[in-house]
């Protein structure tokens, strides 16, 4: 591989304390969660794929696959949730989301 | 050269737009970002040599996922000014937690390295003679098979998922029920009426229609 | 086979005339009780003519290792008297409940009772090994409980009922440890194999904080307890008193003629035992004279018919004890023959005058009841001539024969006992007296409708009281040869064990004044009555005031139930208070309702934690992947 390992472990870290940042963050605005949420899985799969490039195994790519089809099914699903809920409670506001509280 | 300059560069670009993602005011601004970070990603992936998955990520992440994010931003009627409030209160916090993640991240990176027998140790080396995308198709119909099929069965129900949950049932206009009219029988509309010489027929009361479930 | 169908006829009517009524309906169930009854007599009466047996076994109990005893009928004499005499007296009571039960709802049950009731004592007296007497032990405790409660809707009956069983299994206890020892020391609880290693034993002992205990001694005392219990000597008879609560037949069956005199008859049957013993001989011999003596005395004052014959039923075991204690063992077994017969008569009498007063117990609101009962004041004379033990009446010659052996065991302790015997023959002589004019001589102090209902009792009741008259009146003269005459050792066998040095042996040798001593008490004691009760009635009620402090001490018994409320009964009550209230409620219950508490508490505490609000859950998963991360790193 062209360019070293160290770095793309750098960069994929980064974007994966970002994503976590952006989730603790957030408190008025459920759909930055779920984009922080793919930005952690993003991070996940360049993880992967500077491995499988690096070790020359194509599982890495393999499994990125994977990881993305699933990404896409979870997002899909927490969105159509999400939808429900505005039109339910009319607000996504974070701190709003008590219906589970026991 | 040339390579390390590029890398930088999206590098440099992805961590930007996805730190403005996450701190974005108006959730539009933070979709594009999110679209101009996945953008760079696939970029990445390619510098590392695997170009179907670049690829994928342009169709599948941008095409469909980010899209489908802004639609939903979009349809959702967000207030914007109460957005940011408690943003304060919590960074100290969330900046402690991140910088200590990020530190044991970079302490694992730096205390690991590959063994010298590792290569002897791949699972499936990469082909030279074939494409990226060859290589992977050769893989996934073959040994990994089933995870392919399951992976199309979570879209699936994924799929299905998305559609009973928010489908509404609105009956709002009235329509054919084609298969109510072919279900009706000749004793349902019609009724024989003896009628006498010089006296007419009474014609019967008519029936309301039963709603039939 | 005669002494099985007699010992086993008495249960199957029990269990007939108890279960069966539905079926047979009342007249039948007590006819079939009274039937059995009959066919054990005869088959006892039999088995004695058949003579002496070898054991029976009937069937295999307990197995193991080395503890095997099964249910074995031992047909020696000792065994095969007392059938006889048990069956028969049994039987007289059965056919005389008929008629004194007659007005009670459920006859039937009481015959059940009083079968069952044989049968246990059968068992008994039967017995080849000290687990199946134990068992008839127990099995004559549980009916006499059964019986003095039989009338369960009287208080003062359930307490009476509940102190006897108590105090019983205060002996009981100190049996059951007896019957272990001698299973550790002898290896086996039949009563030949103990028999036979007496002899290797005998310098054996224990130690106990340094001193040392013969065991056969140690043995002895405790088998005694048990009997002191069973038979009402001195300090565990509070019970006997109390158990008059129940139906006349059975003060008589139970009470007089059969259960108490079991702890004489076990003695009688360990004899080659408790004789290597002589210091629990001596202490029998002691509680034997003093149990004579004190429940002499308190017969004396006491107002209720049936407790003046219970406290003299009291005094006569006292008598047999003191037998037994000098190594005479067959005059104990005379003395309990006889007495079995004339006592059993006084109870029947008394409750015959009880049934002619309408159930009123009181002597002091009775009298001049000779006209009017003339049967029943016959049967009643002869019964007390026969206790007062005036000749030819069978009492006098195995009493006399008591204080005899007592004299010439020449010991201290016997000599005591013969001077409480004396003392306690002059008492019995009054009190029996006294009891005799006070119910049927003089006016009549009842009131006017208890007088007009006066009637002699019907034929059932009264043939039984002709039976036990011949017998009190002609035992004494006709068994006095084989048991305690120069035939006594070949009439007995080895079924009693007398020493060579027994008072048996020198019972003739005695001082002649002292041979007559016992009569001349007797005949002034009946003179004192005499003088108090038909010459100077007002008498009594003179002396009675005078002596206060004495007559009250009297007639409270010598104060020994409530010297034992206050040292046993109100302890154990605040003790068990005590535990109620602190140990039940607070530790035992406080453990489960302390951890149902501390688990709603805590689950109260837990359910704070679910806010419900996605950030707080998001932040401490986040957390909580950091935690893990860390030690993750750590710990590599």
């Amino acid at each position: 591989m062209l360019i070293p390992l160290s770095h793309y472990l750098v960069v994929s870290a980064v974007l994966l304390v970002i994503g976590i940042f952006g989730i603790f963050m957030n408190r008025k605005n459920i759909i930055v969660i779920m984009m922080s949420i793919e930005l952690i899985l993003l991070a996940a799969n360049l993880n992967f794929v500077a491995f499988s490039g690096a070790l020359h195994d194509m599982v890495g790519q393999v499994f990125t696959m994977f990881v993305l089809t699933v990404a896409a099914a979870e997002s899909a699903i927490g969105l159509a949730i999400l939808v429900i809920y505005f039109r339910n409670r009319g607000s996504i506001e974070v701190e709003d989301v008590t219906l589970m509280k026991g | 050269m040339i390579a390390n300059l590029a890398f930088y560069l999206f590098s440099f670009i992805l961590l930007a737009s996805a730190v403005m993602v996450v701190t974005s005011r108006n959730p539009v601004h933070a979709v594009l970002f999110l679209i101009l970070g996945f953008v760079n990603a696939a970029v990445l992936f390619l510098l590392a040599g695997a170009e179907f998955l670049a690829f994928i990520l342009a169709i599948v992440y941008v095409g469909a996922v980010a899209v489908l994010f802004l639609f939903v931003v979009m349809m959702l009627d967000v207030d914007f000014a109460a957005l940011n409030e408690g943003f304060q209160r919590y960074a100290p916090v969330g900046a402690l937690v991140a910088l200590i993640m990020f530190a044991e991240l970079a302490f694992i990176a730096g205390s690991w390295a590959i063994a010298p027998a590792g290569s002897a140790d791949r699972l499936f080396p990469v082909p030279t003679d074939v494409t990226n995308t060859v290589a992977l198709g050769q893989l996934i119909y073959t040994s990994y098979l089933p995870l392919f099929q399951l992976s199309g069965v979570i879209l699936l129900v994924a799929m299905i998922g998305a559609i009973v949950l928010t489908h509404r049932d609105r009956r709002r206009s009235l329509h054919q029920n084609l298969a109510k009219q072919h279900a009706r029988t000749p004793a349902q509309t019609l009724a024989m009426v003896p009628a006498k010489l010089g006296e007419g027929a009474t014609l019967p009361a008519p029936q309301p229609e039963k709603e039939t479930l | 086979m005669y002494s099985l169908v007699a010992v086993f006829a008495p249960l199957v009517g029990s269990i007939l005339s108890g279960v069966a009524r539905p079926v047979l309906g009342k007249q039948l169930s007590i006819a079939a009780s009274i039937l059995f009854m009959l066919v054990s007599s005869a088959a006892a009466i039999a088995a004695y003519r058949a003579g002496v047996q070898a054991p029976l076994q009937i069937a295999h109990w307990v197995q193991v290792g080395a503890f095997t005893p099964d249910w074995t009928l031992r047909q020696d004499q000792l065994s095969l008297v007392m059938v006889v005499m048990v069956s028969v007296v049994s039987m007289l009571i059965h056919v005389y409940s008929v008629g004194y039960m007659s007005h009670d709802a459920t006859p039937q049950r009481f015959m059940s009772y009083i079968s069952l009731f044989t049968f246990a004592m059968l068992m008994l007296v039967t017995a080849n090994n000290l687990l199946q007497l134990f068992f008839g032990w127990e099995g004559v405790g549980l009916v006499s409980y059964l019986l003095i409660n039989y009338w369960y809707d009287r208080k003062a009956a359930n307490e009476a009922a509940i102190k006897a069983f108590i105090v019983n299994r205060v002996g009981d206890l100190a049996f059951a440890v007896g019957i272990a020892l001698v299973y550790f020391t002898f290896g086996s609880i039949q009563f030949d194999v103990i028999f036979a290693g007496v002899s290797s034993h005998v310098s054996q002992s224990y130690r106990l904080f340094g001193t040392p205990l013969p065991v056969l001694e140690v043995i002895s005392f405790l088998l005694f307890i048990g009997a002191m219990g069973k038979s009402a000597q001195i300090v565990l008879h509070t019970w006997l008193a109390d158990a008059m609560e129940g139906p006349t037949p059975i003060s008589a069956l139970i009470h007089a003629a059969t259960m108490v005199a079991a702890g004489v008859f076990m003695i009688v049957r360990m004899s080659p035992l408790i004789n290597m013993a002589p210091d629990a001989m001596s202490f029998i011999t002691f509680i034997g004279a003093s149990t004579a003596f004190f429940a002499a005395t308190i017969g004396c004052v006491q107002n209720d018919i049936k407790r003046v014959i219970a406290y003299s039923t009291c005094s006569q075991l006292g008598y047999m004890f003191l037998a037994a204690g000098v190594g005479a063992y067959p005059v104990a077994m005379f003395h309990l023959i006889n007495h079995a017969l004339f006592k059993a008569l006084l109870f029947l009498s008394a409750g015959s005058v009880i049934h002619a007063m309408s159930d009123e117990q009181d002597i002091r609101l009775m009298g001049g009841l000779a006209g009017k009962l003339p049967f029943t004041c016959a049967m009643m004379l002869i019964g007390s001539l026969a206790l007062i033990a005036i000749p030819p009446f069978s009492g006098y010659y195995s009493k006399d024969a008591v204080l005899d052996a007592a004299l010439a065991a020449h010991t201290p302790m016997a000599t005591y006992g013969w001077v409480c015997g004396t003392l306690a023959a002059g008492l019995t002589a009054f009190y029996t007296s006294r009891l005799f004019f006070l119910v049927f001589t003089g006016k009549s102090r009842a009131p006017r409708h208890v007088q007009e209902h006066v009637h002699e009792s019907p034929f059932v009741m009264l043939l039984p009281l002709l039976v036990l008259a011949i017998g009190a009146f002609g035992s004494g003269m006709v068994l006095k040869p084989y048991f305690i005459g120069g035939q006594f050792q070949s009439f007995w066998g080895s079924s009693i064990d007398v020493a060579a040095n027994s008072a048996m042996f020198n019972m003739d040798s005695i001082v002649a004044w002292a041979k007559l001593a016992p009569l001349v008490v007797g005949i002034f004691g009946i003179l004192v009555a005499v003088l108090f009760y038909l010459v100077a009635p007002a008498l009594p009620g003179r002396l009675a005031q005078a002596l206060s402090p004495v007559y009250k001490f009297l007639l409270n018994k010598w104060y020994f139930d409530e010297l034992y409320d206050a040292l046993l009964v109100r302890p154990s009550l605040k003790f068990a208070k005590f535990a109620w209230r602190f140990g039940d409620k607070q530790v035992i219950d406080g453990v489960p309702n302390g951890l149902a508490a501390l688990t709603s508490e805590a689950s109260a505490q837990a359910v704070k934690l679910q806010t419900g609000s996605i950030a707080l859950y998001a932040f401490i998963m986040l957390i909580g992947l950091l935690v893990f991360v860390s030690l993750f790193i750590w710990v590599r």
